[in-house]
């Protein structure tokens, strides 16, 4: 069982994700991150899950996503070379010499404090999930007070594109 | 042009379809379309007692017809109770379409009187579900909701129609385009000529091979192509609960029905074979038994509209997606220009192999059950298909008269035998009948039932009355939930929890009677064939048959759980 990174192009019609949702609790299959937004054409949704799975169930997962009446197209993302990006904001306790040692590890990870209280910094970081854990990891644990991550968003590297 | 109303267009569109039967039950969601129904003149609508019914004869409707079938239904109640039959004809991949009223648009989402989420609730047991948000996209809807039931791998969709939608006083104009398209939706028709080519190869090469039928060989010209290719070649033939009728049944070259309860003989020969063509066919659980133990000798190429069928279970070695007719034709073009056949003498063992195989434990050449006490259940069905000289269209319900229905009743024709397979509901017989009498109303139509399914959908006699749906109903009476019990022998030492009825049992023909029919109790083996004649020369009446049988009969041959298709109990002390 391995991360498996899947791409969907679908209609943007109501009803639409609930469909693709309730195949994975139907057929028994987790879904580990989801992430859905409209593309450049409003009229289509491009949506990034990721599961874990051996080759035979995500064949079966992508030709039960294929079936799917408002599903356009599916790609496993994860089968060739790709990208994935993921936007984490995390809320940190900063107070004393903390507050020099996040910024530090802050800019280290290339992210950017993007709201400050006197006792609080709310750090952004894009990257991939690796890199997101690997800064929650980098700071004292005692300091997170809150973590949202967007899910992994990914496409194909090179000529290749998901479209109609 | 002339503009509609909501429920006008609803059923011009409906008209344009071509639909001329509706299964319904009107509800206040409902009502503006019911009285645009009463306004027009072209469709027929059926009111059943119950709309689980209304589904199942629409879904046997279509099944003997191959069109779609079409129910109507208010929201809330109405909805629920149609969805055990939206779910069994979503299981058989049966043509549908269903119209539910939902409460108007503006209380959505209130708890409003009779409100039911009927695109969530229905979401996981339909191909595709439409809400109607702008009543002059009902035609469109309608359109694109039968093309989708109809194509590719076809299934149920509904259509949710909020009351609003169907308002009387507000008018649009109609308008819908002959063809639609669906950009998310390209079923793949044609298979791909090396896969095609590659699997004629395989097939010309074998030695064992065996044809696996399922229910996806009726669709279009799927039986006759079958049927050609199957003699061309000369190999045996076998066929799931849902094929049972794409290839003939009497035919020598027909080794019966496979899996859990099919034949000695096409179960041993799917086991020993070297290539299995499965046409139309998922391997299913009730087929394939323990997956690890399937076919260890076969190479096995799968012919499905459906890709999701392929691999799902069995991995296939090679997979062809497309429709079984159009791949059939394909194969059958490539044997016929190559002008070659399979091995004559590899095949003449195989064939003496199973005809010995036939021989020892076959269904048909020899008397497998005891004939000197009560009844026997398997008689009866023989003594229907005598009877009715194997013509009737068939319909059942769930349980162990259902498996001797389909053992025994051997059909020539497709789209003669209606059951529900996959889903397994009992209360499908009496519906089914109805819908498949609608289809055409000259048919001879039999249900086999049982005392313990014929009570779940019962109240349709009343139906046959209104409509006079001369159904003949052959209730083998076991006086217990006997497929259940089966199991509680065999796997419980015969502890019969909650299967009896501890002579609570209607008389079913005083029952019949109220509700104006024919009823006939027959307990007697020397009155069965006369009773039976007599039951089918009522050719305008419905007829209650309610026949003892032996209560203790099992179900044989039955795969013995968890092992190969092959491994069977034969009877109750024999095993393979
Ligand atoms: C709606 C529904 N409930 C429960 C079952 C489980 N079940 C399968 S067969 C059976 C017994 C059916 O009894 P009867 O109709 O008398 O048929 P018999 O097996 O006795 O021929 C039951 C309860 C089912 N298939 N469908
Ligand atoms: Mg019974």
């Amino acid at each position: 069982m391995t991360k498996r990174i899947i791409s969907i192009l679908m209609e943007n019609s109501p009803g639409a994700l609930s469909r693709v949702v309730g195949l994975f609790s139907q057929r028994g299959y987790n879904i580990e991150s989801l992430s859905v937004a409209p593309t450049e054409d409003v009229s289509m949704s491009r949506l990034t899950l990721t599961t874990l799975g051996d080759d035979e169930k995500t064949e079966q997962i992508t030709k039960q996503l294929n079936k799917l009446i408002d599903v356009i197209k599916v790609i496993e993302l994860s089968n060739s070379v790709f990208i994935e990006r993921e936007l984490m904001m995390i809320k940190l306790k900063a107070t004393g010499s903390a507050r020099e040692e996040i910024k530090h590890c802050v800019d280290i990870f290339r992210g950017q404090i993007v709201d400050v209280t006197p006792t609080i910094y709310t750090v952004q970081l894009v990257g991939d999930s690796d890199k997101l854990t690997a800064f929650i990891h980098a700071v004292d644990e005692t300091a997170v007070l809150e973590v949202v991550r967007t899910g992994i968003s990914g496409l194909s590297r090179g000529e290749k594109v998901l479209s109609l | 042009m002339e503009n509609l109303s909501g429920g006008d267009l609803l059923t011009r569109a409906l008209t344009d379809v071509g639909v001329e039967l509706i299964f319904g039950y009107p509800g206040g969601a409902a009502l503006h379309i019911y009285d645009a129904l009463f306004r027009q003149n072209k469709i027929k609508h059926i009111l059943v007692r119950h709309e689980q019914a209304a589904a199942h004869a629409a879904d046997a409707y279509a099944r003997v017809t191959g069109r779609v079938g079409t129910v109507l239904v208010t929201s809330g109640p109405g909805a629920t109770n149609a969805i055990t039959g939206i779910a069994t004809a979503y299981m058989d991949s049966i043509p549908m379409v269903i119209i539910s009223g939902q409460v108007p648009s503006a209380r959505i989402g209130e708890d409003a009187f009779q409100e039911t989420d009927m695109m969530g609730v229905s979401r996981p047991v339909v191909k595709h579900s439409f809400m109607v948000q702008d009543p002059s996209e009902i035609p469109i809807i309608v359109k694109k909701a039968y093309y989708l039931a109809s194509s590719g791998r076809p299934g149920p969709v509904v259509i949710d129609i909020p009351k609003d939608m169907t308002d009387p006083n507000q008018f649009f104009e109609y308008r819908c385009p002959n063809t639609v398209s669906i950009r998310s939706y390209t079923p793949t028709v044609k298979g791909h000529g090396g896969q095609i080519k590659k699997a004629v190869r395989a097939v010309m090469a074998a030695k064992k091979p065996i044809v696996y039928i399922g229910g996806g060989s009726l669709a279009g010209q799927g039986p006759e192509l079958l049927t050609r290719l199957v003699k061309k070649l000369g190999v045996p033939v076998t066929s799931t609960l849902m094929g049972l009728g794409a290839y003939p049944g009497t035919d020598e070259q027909f080794v019966g029905m496979l899996g859990m309860h099919g034949t000695y003989e096409s179960n041993t020969a799917m086991h020993n074979s070297d290539v299995i063509l499965a046409v139309g066919a998922r391997f299913d659980d009730r087929v394939t038994n323990k997956i690890e133990k399937f076919c260890p000798d076969a190479t096995v190429i799968h012919i499905d509209i459906d890709p999701t069928s392929i691999s799902k279970t069995i991995a296939a070695h090679i997979p062809i997606v497309g429709s079984v007719e159009s791949v059939l034709r394909d194969m059958l073009k490539m044997i016929e220009t190559s002008g070659k056949s399979l091995d004559t003498s590899a095949l003449n063992s195989w064939w003496q192999q199973i005809n010995e195989w036939r021989d020892k434990h076959g269904l048909y050449t020899q008397n497998r059950f005891d004939t000197s006490g009560m009844i026997m259940p398997q008689e009866v069905v023989q003594a229907v298909y005598e009877v009715t000289h194997g013509d009737a269209v068939v319909t059942t319900d769930v349980g162990q008269h259902q498996m001797f229905a389909a053992q025994y009743y051997r059909f020539d024709k497709p789209r003669r035998w209606v059951t529900s397979g996959g889903l397994g509901t009992m209360g499908f017989g009496i519906p089914a009948a109805m819908g498949a009498q609608l289809a055409n109303m000259d048919e001879t139509v039999a249900c086999f039932t049982g005392e313990g399914s014929v009570q779940m959908c019962i109240q349709e006699l009343s139906t046959c009355t209104q409509y006079n749906l001369p159904i003949k109903i052959i209730n083998i009476n076991n006086q217990a939930l006997g497929m259940v019990k089966q199991w509680q022998d065999m796997n419980y030492d015969s502890r019969y929890s909650e299967i009896l009825y501890e002579d609570s049992l209607p008389d079913f023909v005083k029952l019949a009677e109220a509700y104006g029919h024919v009823g006939m109790k027959v307990t007697k083996r020397e009155e069965l064939k006369d009773k039976l004649k007599e039951c089918f020369a009522m050719k305008d009446r419905v007829v209650f048959m309610d026949i003892y049988v032996d209560p203790h009969e099992h179900v044989y041959p039955m795969q013995v759980p968890l092992q190969s298709v092959g491994d069977m109990f034969i009877s109750r002390t024999e095993r393979t």
